[in-house]
């Protein structure tokens, strides 16, 4: 034990000491969410005060197009075009409309907009936006003699409300919260089997090809090794995700402190045009509804899954290494039958975060080999709701006696593998490895 | 003298063939081991079992007087394998520390055993080195101090000067009696057979898994002499034969003869002498190991000549 723990601390200070993962695990995401940051606060940016002349000749507007955030509008009577050009050079204002006397805004005539530079696309889409809306207007008093509002509350619809057996009612942002926390739990556990579960691999092949493995044999047993490094990299990957939450928790708050647009990128508020308050309404909605999910037991099980199918899968990763030379080609097709089962998880969650309660949801979330996927992205649907604590309890049972089989039959393909050299190992020889007695 | 290890009846194998087929042997304490076949003999497998890494199929070993016990038994042997290496981007010094507490070690036991070593062997400077960044002759120095570091009472040492320049070959050479005489045994094992007859006081020849040899370098050579003489006469170019001796080999005044059965060299010397002529040295030729190792391989593959003469 004694020994593992050894094996465990070199595995890990060897790998945190190392200036890539420093870079990988502080840089990156400073570096994706520098840019993210730079790419909102450019379009934040590029709206810049935008003024637009309406010469209304045929009154159609009334001067009530409304002048909201950085696009105002002033109205003029009777200007000829030179005069108006001029203008625009002058920079009295940044582009102007002429509305003919013959207008007629039911025939759907169309409007011509001149500016003295090229417009871009937000800034058009908003003038556009805020004409069209002032002509619907017009178009609706002028011909049914009835406003916008009450044609929008005429054309509402009812709203219908889901509920459980239970009686709780459960309105739609929950369920879109659920999928979110649901696909994003069950993505990161993908993520971080792949990531070190290659990572566990590596090491056991580099112990093989530096040849320092019969050496360190020769002082520790084969599956204190195997276990050590596994413990190791599993103790890197908390550490880095550690690392991970904190920096987003900071970024979270540091961000709109840095840049002042992003607050009101991040919190829609009533300045913002009719449809999107709509849909951030929605995703506040879905934010608040987040708080309404059982975070702790999520969180809770999230470790669980996490570690677990780690262990089950690192094993794995582990006898592969093992049994492979130096040849990278050669891992490449005996990961095949370990990266099946992973990229399968994938596809069974997408359809259990649609039918979460779906037969192959249930499957893929009892199957070891699938579960720390598939059952974490049901598991933010509610428990014991969505998912029965049987199912839960039995998920468990499984994946532990899952992993502790995997590993029990990868440290045997292991003890061999790992002092053989120079001979391509097929997988007949590998199973009569695992299944072999003593 | 007290056997450090006795291997009795041991067996082991793979799936297919036999890699050990009973092997039994002594080694003394404080000896120097050699342990000789070619390649595929069944060497590797059988140091594996002596070091614990494999479990004999039958058969069992006695180390240091008791049922050898790998757990435990770990820490008084130091084995430097044939596959050996270390880690590329590890620093030495974290390296060797590493590696001696992973035998069973304590930090500052490590730390003092490492100062001591590296001292003695002038590498007090590659402390912050990477192993990347040593010559091979340097890191197989480095590897024989991470073998001997925690003062094994037995040492076993495979292919130890592969890749060692002369000068540090006998640096290491010296080391390895030292510890010799420090009551260390060591197990040598190498093709290199003028290593072994320089360096080692019993050997074991193995092949096909089965012990074929087992005794001093003395006690070998002289089993595997074939009453050979040179003998070098004083301005005689043609001695007459005699029903002593045949006349096999002649450079100018030197012979090689051989005595024939139920003579001995007495009866040579006497030959000439009674016929006045001056004999200015006289010889035994023992085979050198090399010849013996060369002939008893090749012998066993073909059973029919099996332990005949290779001279022809």
């Amino acid at each position: 034990m004694n020994k593992t723990w050894l094996v465990a601390k070199r595995e890990f200070l060897s790998r945190v000491q190392k200036k890539t993962f420093l870079l990988t695990t502080i840089l990156l995401p400073l570096v994706i969410f520098g840019f993210y940051a730079l790419i909102i606060y450019f379009t934040v940016k590029s709206t810049d005060d935008f003024k637009v002349a309406v010469v209304d000749n045929a009154n159609i507007f009334g001067g009530k197009i409304p002048s909201k955030g950085d696009i105002s509008f002033i109205f003029l009577k009777d200007e000829s075009t030179e005069n108006l050009k001029v203008r625009v050079a002058k920079k009295e204002f940044d582009g102007y409309v002429i509305v003919g006397n013959q207008f007629n805004a039911a025939a759907n005539d169309s409007l011509v907009f001149v500016s003295g530079k090229t417009v871009g696309m937000m800034t058009r889409s908003d003038i556009q936006k805020r004409i069209n809306n002032a002509l619907e207007n017009q178009r609706l008093l002028s011909s049914l003699n009835i406003s916008k509002k009450t044609l929008d509350s005429l054309q509402r619809g009812n709203e219908i409300v889901f509920s459980t057996l239970e009686g709780k009612a459960e309105d739609d942002s929950k369920a879109s919260a659920s999928l979110i926390v649901g696909y994003i739990s069950g993505f990161l556990i993908y993520i971080i089997l792949f990531i070190y579960g290659t990572m566990v691999m590596r090491g056991v092949m580099e112990e093989k090809t530096t040849r320092i493995a019969e050496v360190i044999i020769s002082s520790v047993k084969p599956f204190q090794l195997m276990m050590g490094k596994i413990t190791g990299i599993g103790a890197v990957g908390l550490v880095q995700f550690l690392i991970w939450i904190c920096l987003t928790l900071f970024l979270r708050v540091l961000l709109p402190l840095i840049i002042p647009g992003m607050a009101e990128v991040t919190q829609p508020g009533a300045a913002q045009a009719l449809e999107t308050a709509k849909s951030s309404g929605a995703f506040s909605q879905v934010m608040s509804s987040l708080g309404g999910l059982n975070i702790g037991l999520i969180v809770g099980c999230f470790v669980f899954y996490f570690l677990s199918g780690y262990l089950l899968y690192s094993s794995l990763f582990a006898a592969v290494g093992s049994v492979v030379n130096e040849d990278p080609q050669e891992a490449q097709s005996l990961l095949l039958p370990i990266t099946m089962p992973i990229i399968f998880s994938i596809v069974i969650m997408q359809s259990a975060v649609n039918n979460p309660t779906g037969g192959l949801a249930v499957f893929g979330s009892l199957f070891p080999l699938t579960s720390p996927i598939v059952m974490m992205a049901r598991i933010p649907f509610g428990v014991p709701g969505t998912v029965p604590y049987w199912q839960l309890i039995l998920s468990m049972a499984l994946l532990v006696g899952g992993f502790l089989s995997t590993t029990w039959l990868s440290a045997k393909i292991y003890r061999v593998g790992i002092l053989m050299y120079g001979k391509k190992v097929s997988w007949k020889e590998m199973s009569k490895w695992a299944f072999r007695k003593s | 003298m007290a056997s450090i290890l006795e291997l009795h009846h041991l067996q082991k194998f793979y799936a297919t063939q036999k890699a050990v087929s009973d092997i039994s042997f002594n080694i003394e304490q404080g000896s120097i081991f050699g342990l000789l076949g070619p390649n595929g003999a069944g060497k590797t497998t059988l140091l594996r079992m002596i070091t614990g890494i494999f479990y004999p199929d039958n058969g069992h070993i006695m180390f240091d007087g008791k049922r050898f016990d790998p757990v435990n038994d770990i820490i008084k042997i130091g084995y430097m394998p044939e596959e050996r290496g270390l880690y590329k981007k590890m620093k030495i010094g974290e390296q060797a520390l590493y590696l001696a507490q992973l035998k069973g070690l304590s930090k500052a036991e490590a730390m003092e055993k490492i100062t001591f070593w590296f001292k003695r062997l002038e590498m007090e400077s590659w402390w912050n080195k990477k192993v990347e960044d040593l010559s091979k002759g340097m890191s197989q120095k480095l590897q024989f101090v991470i073998t001997v570091l925690h003062e094994p009472k037995l040492i076993i040492l495979d292919e130890p000067f592969s890749g060692l320049d002369p000068v540090n070959a006998n640096l290491i050479k010296d080391e390895i009696y030292g510890l010799a005489q420090r009551g260390c045994t060591i197990i040598f094992s190498t093709h290199r057979m003028e290593q072994v007859e320089e360096i080692c006081d019993h050997i074991v020849l193995v092949n096909l898994g089965a012990k074929i040899l087992d005794g001093t370098v003395g006690d070998i050579k002289q089993q595997f002499k074939e009453n050979q003489f040179s003998i070098k006469l004083h301005g005689i170019t043609a001695p007459s034969n005699s029903q002593a001796f045949n006349i096999l080999d002649q450079k100018a005044n030197a012979f090689t003869v051989k005595i024939n059965e139920g003579f001995s060299s007495n009866d040579v010397l006497q030959h000439f002498i009674q016929q006045g002529i001056v004999v200015e040295s006289f010889n035994e030729i023992l085979p050198s190991l090399n010849d013996i190792f060369i002939g008893i391989v090749e012998g066993t593959k073909s059973v029919t000549r099996a332990f005949q003469p290779v001279t022809d």
